[in-house]
Formats: structure tokens, C-alpha cells, sequence
């Protein structure tokens, strides 16, 4: 699915250079779950912006399905994003102004999904994260939980093949926190996806059958074989 | 959802989008009270030029002032009285040009060939002037060792050293009014159309050397006259045929009568102040000017543009105020305006980085955030355009409910406009005859009650800056929004 080749990316900060990534060579297999984990400003959230088509690398090539994200247009990477990548942020990254339904329906616009059909796949997908009871509530008026799993819903409503979620429980409370991880674990074998997700939390990391350490910008690739494979690979 | 989207950011920021409609309502609304102000003080201008050119004339034509031949008088009106018995009652009667400046009739007819002129007719301005009163003899009181009361021409007419006059003098009593000789075959072209006709009937086309008189309805509550009532010129008795009453207050002249009895009765057979023109396109007035400029010489032409250059008083200093101060001070509001709003949609857009660079990352393209940033700033700039639209005619209304009366001071500047042959254009009641008293005649008022017309195009036009003020206060921030990359949007509130 990925293939990560001598990736850099280098940022100024002030006079000084930093390297987020230093030549990272990574493969990611369709129906892969790789947990990213490292210190802070060790390139974590740097990588899943390479993978997410988010940023481009200052050197090297992010290949997905054989495409170099780093060589297509800004208009074609939107594309990308739009109909293959779901995402799920830390701080949900929700319209404020939208309720949970509609908010579910933003990553159908760029699809051109017409609006019947995006309200119904939408109505699915909260239905399908447990919040069918909470479609026309606003963001103001769900927990932390409800609206992460409203993001959770927003990232799979266009059934992508790629879940990236950056830090997805570092908001949240421990019992609201296994109720995202295990949503997200259960969607993973469900749909099949190929799910890369960031988290500083060990007990999730320990799940992930991989695990990519980051540190000053290099990567460490470990696998774990207790972890759960998905059923839908 | 571009809509749906629309209608909950909207009411989501009630406040901002209320702060920056008002602010370009402000904007729209002055623009819309100082077009239309101005609009009003342009008809009030008309109005006022009309008062002295008449509907339908576009341009006068004179006679230029010359300068007087070496050594001689300017003329100017002459009386001569004899001494006679003591208290006896004398009069003199003048009649006379006013201004002293005649064309040949056959002017009318040069005039009339020049390329774009419709019609013209010729008219002819004239004050009498009438000085009525009577000397006393003075009482000489003889000095020592002389005979005292000896009434003069008893017993020596001579005086002796030491003698004193006391008393005597003269009384006279000074009694003017103009009259205006018009061309009766055209009544719907010349000063006569500056009245209305209120009382009794206009001229015949036939009356052309009738003994009748059209007397101006101040004019005749002052002389007591009435229709059928006779007044006396120069000897001749005319009839008075109909009351007209000024349009715009005060009229062209105080006794109207038909232009070729004006002309044999003022013993200027042949002769017309003033010719009267019709363009026949008013766009081309100023080429109509160049043409009767140069194809007739020794005369001044006057259009209603010069015109309304010697127009001062309030009337002028307020449509100076509109055209000047109002009208930039609405267009620095506006601007403003578009600017603040500006500035609100672009800082609205630093507020919701993280709202846009998630859409982006959800894969909408640049131009569909730089739409609805765009769409909401247009919304603001139709709510504004709305209330500033009802602001704006309500003020207009107010403008026009009030009807503030504004002064136009004609000619104040006065003689220079009647020396370059502008008296007979600006002749008016009270005129006592010569160059002098023309300059009198020429400074004449007219009170106009101002309004604010509002046009359709002004709608036109404050529809389009609400618009345009919304676009561009949305360009601020779709720029923003457009050059927002994901990544970044979403570092920067990690």
C-alpha cells in the first residue's frame, strides 16, 4: 500500500534547521495497523501528514498504491485525500456549526455525492458508531466520546482505504479512551483498512501488531504478533 | 451544503455578521442620502435656471457689452425738469432698454440657421421708469441792513452778500417696473414660460401688436390689478389679460405684452435683448454655443452651464457641500466600511484555520473554502446593502419631509454676468434701467425647497457597492483561506 523511501523532511525554524524525518524508508501493507509512537518532536505527526498527503517530503517519495504523493498536483493530492484517506484528529476537528449528521456529510462533498445519498451514508455511519440517536445534535452537545466517534464517522462515511488518526484518545478520558481504541480496532477488521495511527498511549500501542518508534526523525520498525490480525484483510 | 453551511455560520456569528452589515449599511446609506441630496440639489439648480431661461430654452443669446467710445457717458436714463411755480407737480416717463443692449430682430433668423438649433425667438426686456414730485423754493433771508422775507423774483432776483436760502428742495418719488415684450406666435418658448397663467388667458398667437398685458400675479396684488383692469405705459393704455403666477417665486419680468408693441412703444422697432434657443439635441449644447459663438459675431452666449455658475447663496454652498464634502465623506465611510469588514471576514478566517484546514484535509479543493468564505462575506454585503437601502431612502424621505429651503443668489456675482450681456436674462423686478441698475436687477433670490429624489439607478448603484463591498471584504479572507495548506492549518493548533 505505502512505500516510504528516503523520506526528509526539514523545516526552518528561525535560523536554525530542524529534521522532522531523516531519510525514513517505511512499507505499510494494505490492511496493515501500525501504531506511531515517540517523543515529542520526534517526527510522529510529521510522518502521518507525509502519509495522509498533507505535506510533502523535502526529499525522497511517499508511494501510495505505486503514486508519489510528493509529485502530484496540489488539486490531485486533494483528490487523494478526499476519496481514498479518512482522518481522525486529536481534537476531533469538528464544525462547530454543523450538526453530527452534517458534519459526517463534509467528506462526502468533495465526492459530489448527491445530498439525499450523503445524508443517508452519513445517518450509516453515525449509526454505525453508535450515535444513530444523535444525528442532529451540534458538537456543543456531545461529549468528548460522541465526538470523536462523529470523527470516527466523518473519516469512514467514504469508506477510504487508509484510517489515519493522529493522538484519536489524547483527549479523552481512560474509559472513553478503550471505547474509541476498541471502535476503531472493531472498524479496522471490519472494513479492512489500512489504519496508522499516533498515540503516546502504551496500552494502545501494545494492541497494534506494528509498532513505529520515531526518534530524532528515524524510525524503528517492531512487529508484534499477538496482536490481533483484521478479519476483513 | 454550501448553503446549509452558510446559514449556520451566519447564525452562528449573528454579532460579527450584524457589526459588519452595519458598517457597510452606514456606508450605503450615505451614499444613498448624498446622491440623492445632490440629485435634489441639481433639480433645485434646474428649477432655478428655469426661473430664468425658461422650459425648453437651452441657450440665450445677447448683445456683448461694448466698451463706451472715448470721453463718452455711458448711457443711462436722463430726466430734465423745468423750474416752475412753487409746488407745482412734474413727471417724467422713461422707457427703456434694459441694459441698453439691443440686437437686430434679423438676429433671430441667424440664430434660428445655426447648425443644431431647433428654434429660437427673439424678446425684449424694458424698464419704465416714471419720477414724479414737485420743487419747493427756498426763502432768502436777507443779511444785515436788507429787507427780510422777500420772496425771490420781488423786487431783485439777486442776493446780497450775507444773504441765506433756507427751505425749498424737491420731492420726487421714483416708480419703476420691467416689462418684457414677447413673441406671442411661440408662447411655449421664452421668459413667459417660467410663469403658469393662474388667472384670466395667456396671449393669443394672433395678438401679435395688441394692446393687452399679462401682468405677474405679485406685480398685480401690489398694483391692485385684476383681469379687465387697464394699466397705463408710456401713455397707452393696455388691457390686462391674464394673471401669471412665477413657478419658482419670482418671475422674469412684471408686465408681459407682445413683442412688437414692446418694440414701438420702447422706439426699438426691430431691435430684441435676448433670443431665445431650442437646441435640438440638449447633449450638443456646447457645439450649438461654438456655432453661434462664431457664425454671429458681437454677441455673448449663455447656456444653462454658465448659468449656473453665477448661482450662489445657500443653494450653492449646500449642493457644494453635497458634491464635495457629502459625497467623498460617504465614499471614505463605505471604504472604510469595506475595509473593516474586510479586515472582520480575514480575522474571522484566522479564527477558523483549524474548521478550513480540516476541510482541506477532507479533500475539499481551495475554491470550494474560498466559495463559502466568499458567500458569507456577500451575505453580510446583502444585509448590509438592505438595511443600508432602507436607512438611505429613509433618510432621503426625511430630507424631502423636511423640504429645507435653500437660497440661490443669482448673479450675485452679478455684474460681471450682466456685462458680458446676461442682464435681460437675469432682469427682475425692482430693475431701474441702465448698466448700473441692471447689475440691481441681475442680483435677484429664488427660494427652493430641497428634496432628495432617490433614482432607481441610485438603488442600482447601492446594490451594486453592497455587493461589491461584500466581495470585497470576502476576497480578504478567501485569499487567506485559499493559501491556507493543511498541514500548517493543523500544526498550528496542535
Amino acid at each position: 500500500m505505502y512505500e516510504l523511501i528516503g523520506v526528509t523532511k526539514q523545516y526552518r525554524r528561525g535560523q536554525a534547521r530542524v529534521d522532522a524525518l531523516a531519510g525514513i524508508d517505511l512499507t505499510i501493507a494494505q490492511g496493515d495497523r501500525l501504531v506511531v509512537q515517540g517523543p515529542t518532536g520526534g517526527g510522529k505527526s510529521t510522518l502521518l501528514q507525509m502519509l495522509g498527503g498533507l505535506d510533502r517530503p523535502t526529499a525522497g517519495s511517499v508511494l501510495l498504491d505505486g503514486t508519489d504523493l510528493a509529485k502530484l498536483s496540489e488539486s490531485r493530492l486533494t483528490a487523494v485525500r478526499g476519496q481514498y484517506i479518512g482522518f481522525v484528529f486529536q481534537s476531533f476537528n469538528l464544525i462547530p456549526t454543523l450538526t453530527a449528521q452534517e458534519n459526517v456529510e463534509t467528506a462526502l462533498v468533495p465526492l459530489g455525492v448527491k445530498a439525499a445519498e450523503r445524508r443517508r451514508r452519513a445517518a450509516e455511519a453515525l449509526e454505525s458508531v453508535g450515535l444513530g440517536e444523535r444525528l442532529a445534535h451540534l458538537p456543543s452537545e456531545l461529549s468528548g466520546g460522541q465526538q470523536q466517534r462523529v470523527a470516527i464517522a466523518r473519516a469512514l462515511v467514504k469508506r477510504p482505504q487508509v484510517l489515519l488518526a493522529d493522538e484519536p484518545t489524547g483527549n479523552l478520558d481512560e474509559s472513553t479512551r478503550d471505547e474509541i481504541a476498541d471502535l476503531l480496532e472493531g472498524l479496522w477488521k471490519e472494513h479492512g483498512l489500512t489504519f496508522v495511527m499516533v498515540t503516546h498511549d502504551s496500552a494502545l500501542a501494545r494492541r497494534a501488531p506494528r509498532l513505529a518508534t520515531l526518534r530524532k526523525g528515524r524510525v524503528t520498525v517492531t512487529e508484534n504478533p499477538k496482536a490481533a490480525a483484521p478479519t476483513g484483510a | 451544503m454550501f448553503f446549509t453551511y452558510l446559514r449556520r455560520e451566519l447564525r452562528r456569528r449573528r454579532k460579527a455578521a450584524l457589526v459588519v452589515a452595519s458598517g457597510l449599511a452606514l456606508g450605503i446609506a450615505l451614499v444613498i442620502v448624498v446622491t440623492s441630496v445632490s440629485a435634489g440639489m441639481k433639480q433645485a439648480q434646474g428649477k432655478v435656471l428655469e426661473s430664468l431661461y425658461g422650459l425648453g430654452t437651452d441657450l440665450t443669446v445677447t448683445k456683448a457689452q461694448e466698451r463706451p467710445a472715448e470721453g463718452a457717458q455711458p448711457a443711462r436714463p436722463r430726466f430734465e425738469f423745468q423750474g416752475g411755480e412753487d409746488g407745482e407737480e412734474q413727471s417724467g416717463d422713461r422707457l427703456m432698454v434694459q441694459g441698453f443692449q439691443t440686437l437686430a430682430d434679423s438676429t433671430v433668423a441667424t440664430v434660428a440657421k445655426q447648425a443644431g438649433v431647433g428654434r429660437a425667438v427673439g424678446g425684449l426686456s424694458l424698464v419704465n421708469l416714471k419720477i414724479n414730485g414737485e420743487f419747493r423754493r427756498g426763502q432768502i433771508q436777507r443779511g444785515e441792513g436788507q429787507s427780510q422775507g422777500r420772496p425771490p423774483g420781488q423786487g431783485g432776483t439777486g442776493g446780497g452778500p450775507g444773504d441765506t436760502v433756507t427751505g425749498g428742495g424737491a420731492a420726487f418719488d421714483v416708480d419703476s417696473f420691467t416689462l418684457y415684450g414677447t413673441d406671442v406666435t411661440t408662447p411655449d418658448l421664452g421668459p413667459l414660460t417660467t410663469s403658469t397663467v393662474t388667472e384670466g388667458r395667456a396671449f393669443r398667437t394672433t395678438e401679435t401688436d395688441a394692446a393687452v398685458v399679462v401682468v405677474d400675479s405679485a406685480y398685480a396684488q401690489q398694483q391692485d390689478l385684476a383681469v379687465g383692469d387697464e394699466l397705463t405705459v408710456k401713455g397707452v393704455t393696455f388691457e390686462v389679460i391674464g394673471i401669471a403666477t412665477a413657478d419658482s417665486g419670482q418671475s422674469a419680468a412684471q408686465v408681459y405684452l407682445p413683442l412688437e408693441r414692446a418694440q414701438t412703444l420702447s422706439g426699438s422697432a426691430g431691435k430684441v435683448t435676448t433670443v431665445y434657443v431650442e437646441a435640438t439635441d440638449s447633449t450638443r449644447i456646447d457645439a450649438v454655443k461654438a456655432a453661434i459663438q462664431k457664425n454671429v459675431p458681437g454677441t455673448t452666449v449663455t447656456t444653462s452651464a454658465d448659468l449656473a455658475q453665477t448661482v450662489s447663496g445657500s443653494l450653492d454652498t449646500a449642493a457644494g457641500l453635497a458634491s464635495d464634502v457629502g459625497r467623498w465623506l460617504s465614499y471614505a465611510v463605505l471604504l472604510a466600511a469595506v475595509l473593516v469588514a474586510g479586515l472582520l471576514t480575514s480575522s474571522a478566517v484566522s479564527r477558523r484555520v483549524r474548521e478550513f484546514g480540516t476541510l482541506k484535509a477532507l479533500g475539499w479543493k481551495s475554491g470550494r473554502v474560498t466559495r463559502q468564505v466568499v458567500g458569507e462575506a456577500l451575505v453580510h454585503g446583502v444585509i448590509g446593502g438592505a438595511l443600508g437601502i432602507a436607512v438611505g431612502l429613509a433618510g432621503a424621505y426625511a430630507v424631502t419631509a423636511v423640504s429645507p429651503t435653500l437660497t440661490a443668489e443669482l448673479g450675485a456675482s452679478a455684474g460681471g454676468f450682466a456685462g458680458r450681456g446676461g442682464g435681460v436674462v437675469l432682469g427682475g423686478p425692482g430693475g431701474a434701467g441702465g448698466p448700473g441698475a441692471a447689475r440691481t436687477a441681475a442680483g435677484r433670490s429664488v427660494d427652493i425647497a430641497l428634496t432628495a429624489p432617490v433614482s432607481l439607478t441610485t438603488v442600482g448603484l447601492a446594490v451594486l457597492l453592497a455587493l461589491a463591498g461584500g466581495l470585497v471584504a470576502g476576497a480578504f479572507g478567501a485569499w487567506r483561506a485559499s493559501r491556507l495548506r493543511p498541514a500548517d492549518a493543523l500544526r498550528r493548533v496542535e
